[in-house]
């Protein structure tokens, strides 16, 4: 097919050959077949709205990772051997160190460039989970892992997960004092699992903490192991996202069978690369302007030393604050001991990821929804979803307060106690209200809406009726407004059913069942939505009198 | 001459020669020293007697009329002059309110009065005295040294560049940034309030003089940061906090430009 093109393009340009891109693409397309491949695929449409491109922050913030990453590891050097620094850095001269803290001073410090790329991986490796974690929220709020993305929503949890674990494991190489405490945070975590904790602390480190193979160890996984896993999701991941087609926003002339946006080429694409060249400016001139991990104000890891106001990055500051808000409560038997300080935030942490990575699969089990959905939900249409997810966000912000509690303390006049035992009460109250509340605002925009498609929009106008009172005119929204806000699906609430089936047969509904019921009626009973207007009802108010 | 280098080796020639030296030695005392001491003693006397005035009007409601203490003020006696050049020196004292923890503030007395107050309580019973510039200038230091024993013995409280940290229950210590190498000193000896103190038999002044000069080396105030904004020297959680607000702030705006200026808008 491609030949039959050229040719007639080459009858239009009778003489000289033509240009040398097509040119290329009619070789590649000879072997590859590209040019089908090409048909197929670049008119893909992708929606624009700036919501669906925070997926595309984590991605071009990834690739800026790795390829500053890429330059930090020609010069860094992964081990423990202990030399005695002579840089240039005054307050450390003469100062024992490992060759990992060494070659990082000498990166900071006297390789070309090397603070920059530096600093610009690690301010993007802060920027690329935040983005994740703003990605996610969008797609929890717009509902778009329902059926058929699942997978998809479980493929970039993992990415969020194992990104949390590569930026620990990566800000844990230079092996300083900040970080070296960090690591020991971490093996006292893992020493508090019952049984086998101290074989799983000694598996890891290679003996004793801190021993002299975490940070060759932690290297290989920081820059081999978790970023091939991460980089083979985020292909399957942007594969699904191709291959499901992309959400979009309900609207008129949008349906679950189409999306309306831009084509992937060229229009998209540009865009896209333009996209990522933003990006790269917006980290690199946050890293050019401000400090990131000083590590040569730490000084070298000594297990004898410790900074107050240590912290984890703050993807990690969740876990740091549910181990700070934990009463240090253990219990001791047989000579063992069960450090449940420790060992209940561990678990806390998995419980508190886990609840949203598995919300997907709770909510399409109770709503018994098989379908599939391609038209984003309005976040208001779907209160008890919007709810909970309020309430996760709160939740993990309570704990990134925990985890800087000293941080607030000194720079509120608190109390650290104060803000500590804030936080305590806070872990199981807060959700709750933002739960309670967020249901309600939901509820609240529901009903506006409600009243906008009968009674039409506030136009601010006010009138004057001959007998005195005063009315503000409303205008009657145009079809595609008016098709906006009442196009959503309402589910209804599944309903046990009759205990005797027709037959007179008792039919007795499980325990699992009946929570399901339950659950449901939470979700979508008469609490949790305003039944939408039907076209009777407009038809009713609009039809003449009583409508001001 | 025998005779003398046999008695030389006498056992009482040694004591002989110590009786011969201190009669020397006081003989010239007692010649020079007395008119010197006398007015030492004088102006000693006379900045006791004034700081005794001040600490009346100042501190007595406190410290008790004598330096003994009351209930809302511990007792003076033995705590030394660096305790008050250092307490009213940085304005912690005189104290206004009770709270967690004493703040520093402008300081009340002119350096001048702080010496008089520094003289009378020293004189109510021995405590460590004011160093000299000598003792805590950080000149000639070894800072590499200064900065390993600040880790190991103040970073825990003050963080490992002295930007500060939290204690319980409101108390803090506070940031080093700025702070006199006098005064420096003085807490290292006195250890104010929940500060432990650091005498001169555990750290002697050498290691004070290191630590010294080690913070002046990183104080930011001073010199510059090598990596751009500090954000305060707090470490991860201010870093966070600027990347959310300023990466991906400024990161989401962009998108929302990007989105809003779109050929889709404008198709017919
Ligand atoms: C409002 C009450 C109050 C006043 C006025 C006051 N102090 Fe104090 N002072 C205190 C308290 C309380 C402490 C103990 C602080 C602590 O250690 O927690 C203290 C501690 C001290 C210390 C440190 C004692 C030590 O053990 O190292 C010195 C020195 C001192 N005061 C000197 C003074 C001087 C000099 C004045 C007058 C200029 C003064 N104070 C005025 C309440 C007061
Ligand atoms: C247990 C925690 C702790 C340790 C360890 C500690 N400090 Fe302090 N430091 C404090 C507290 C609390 C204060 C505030 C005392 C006050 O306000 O009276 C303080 C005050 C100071 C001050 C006065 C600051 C000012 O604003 O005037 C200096 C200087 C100081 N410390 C230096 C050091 C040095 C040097 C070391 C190590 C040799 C050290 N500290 C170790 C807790 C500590
Ligand atoms: C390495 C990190 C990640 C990258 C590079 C990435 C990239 C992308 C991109 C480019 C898109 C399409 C554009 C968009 O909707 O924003 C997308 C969609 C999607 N992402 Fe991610 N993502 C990452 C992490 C995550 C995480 C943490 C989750 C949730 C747990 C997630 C769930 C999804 C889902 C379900 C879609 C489909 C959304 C739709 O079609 O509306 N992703 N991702």
């Amino acid at each position: 097919m491609s030949t039959t093109n050229h040719a007639t393009d080459d009858a239009s340009a009778p003489r000289g050959k033509a240009p040398a891109g097509e040119r290329l693409a009619d070789w590649a397309d000879g072997r590859l077949g590209v040019y089908s491949l090409a048909k197929a695929n670049m008119r893909k449409i992708f929606p624009d709205h700036w919501s669906f491109m925070l997926g595309e922050i984590c991605l071009y913030s990834f690739m800026i990772i790795i390829m500053t990453g890429v330059y930090l590891t020609l010069f860094f050097h992964p081990s423990m051997n202990e030399v005695t620094y002579s840089g240039p850095y005054v307050p450390l001269q003469g100062i024992r160190m490992s060759e990992a803290f060494n070659s990082t001073m000498n990166i900071s410090f006297e390789v070309r460039g090397g603070l920059l790329i530096r600093q610009i991986h690690h301010w993007s490796a802060v920027v690329f989970i935040a983005g994740m974690f703003v990605h996610m929220m969008r797609v929890f709020f717009t509902g778009a892992f329902r059926k058929p993305r699942e997978v998809n929503w479980m493929f970039g949890f993992l990415l969020f997960v194992l990104g949390m674990f590569t930026g620990f494991t990566g800000y844990s190489l230079p092996d300083d004092l900040l970080s070296g405490t960090g690591v020991r945070f971490m093996e006292g975590a893992i020493l508090s699992v019952p049984i086998v904790g101290t074989y799983l602390s000694f598996f890891l480190f290679g003996g004793q903490f801190p021993g002299h193979d975490f940070v060759a160890r932690f290297y290989t996984i920081h820059i081999l192991l978790l970023p091939g896993i991460m980089a083979g999701l985020l292909v399957a991941h942007l594969i699904l996202v191709f291959y499901h087609k992309h959400t979009q926003f309900p609207g008129p002339g949008r349906t679950e069978k189409n999306v309306v946006g831009m084509p992937l080429m060229p229009v998209y694409m540009a865009k896209a690369g333009g996209f990522f060249f933003l990006v790269f400016g917006v980290i690199a001139a946050v890293a050019a302007v401000a400090s990131i991990n000083p590590i040569w104000e730490f000084g070298p890891y000594r297990p004898d030393q410790v900074s107050t106001g240590a912290q984890p990055d703050w993807y990690m500051g969740m876990a740091e604050g549910l181990i700070r808000a934990m009463p240090g409560w253990e219990i001791n038997f047989w000579g063992h001991t069960l450090q449940l300080g420790v060992f209940i935030p561990l678990v806390l942490f998995g419980v508190v990821l886990a609840v949203m990575a598995l919300w997907p699969f709770i909510e399409s089990w109770v709503t018994g929804d098989k379908s599939e959905h391609h038209l984003a939900d309005r976040p208001r249409n779907a209160p008890t979803r919007t709810a909970f997810g309020a309430a996760w966000v709160a939740w993990y912000m309570v704990l990134l307060l925990g985890g800087g509690n000293d941080i607030a303390a000194t720079h509120f006049h608190l109390s650290i106690n104060a803000v500590t035992w804030f936080v305590r009460i806070s872990f199981f109250v807060i959700p709750v209200l933002t739960f309670v509340a967020t249901k309600r605002i939901c509820m609240g925009l529901q009903r506006r809406d409600k009243d906008k498609v009968l009674h039409g929009r506030e136009t601010g106008v006010i009138k004057r009726l001959p007998h005195g009172e005063f009315v503000e005119v409303h205008a009657p929204l145009d079809q595609g407004q008016m098709y906006t806000l009442t196009q959503h699906v309402q589910h209804q609430p599944f309903e046990l059913g009759e205990e005797v089936d027709e037959n007179g047969v008792r039919r007795k509904a499980g325990p699992v069942t009946k929570l399901r019921s339950k659950l449901s009626q939470g979700m979508y009973g008469e609490g949790s939505q305003i039944p939408k207007p039907t076209a009777e009802e407009h038809a009713e108010i609009t039809s003449g009198h009583g409508h001001h | 001459m025998k005779k003398l280098s046999v008695r030389r080796r006498h056992p009482l020639a040694a004591l002989v020669v110590l009786l011969f030296a201190l009669a020397a030695t006081g003989g010239l005392y007692a010649a020079f020293a007395p008119a010197e001491k006398a007015q030492a003693d004088s102006s000693q006397s006379l900045a006791i007697e004034e700081g005794k005035k001040l600490y009346s009007v100042g501190c007595a409601t406190c410290h008790g009329t004598s330096g003994e203490g009351t209930k809302t003020g511990p007792s003076l006696v033995g705590v030394g002059s660096a305790a008050v050049d250092f307490q009213v020196g940085t304005g912690r004292m005189p104290a206004q309110q009770p709270g967690a923890q004493i703040p520093a503030k402008k300081v009340a007395y002119s350096q001048a009065q702080i010496d008089q107050l520094a003289a009378y309580i020293a004189s109510l019973g021995p405590g460590p005295s004011v160093p000299t510039k000598a003792q805590y200038s950080p000149g000639g230091a070894d800072i590499a040294n200064g900065g390993q024993l600040f880790r190991t013995n103040c970073s825990q409280c003050h963080n490992a560049s002295g930007k500060g940290g939290a204690l319980s229950d409101g108390k803090f210590a506070p940031t080093l940034q700025g702070v006199t190498p006098k005064h420096i000193y003085e807490a290292m000896l006195t250890g104010p309030q929940n500060m432990p103190n650091f005498p001169d038999t555990t750290m002697p002044e050498k290691d004070k003089k290191d630590i010294i000069a080690y913070l002046g080396e990183v104080d930011s105030g001073k010199t510059p940061s090598e990596g751009g904004l500090e954000l305060g020297g707090l470490g991860p959680v201010s870093e966070g906090l600027f990347g959310w607000i300023f990466g991906l702030g400024t990161l989401i705006a962009v998108a929302v430009w990007v989105a809003a200026h779109t050929t889709k808008a404008r198709k017919s």
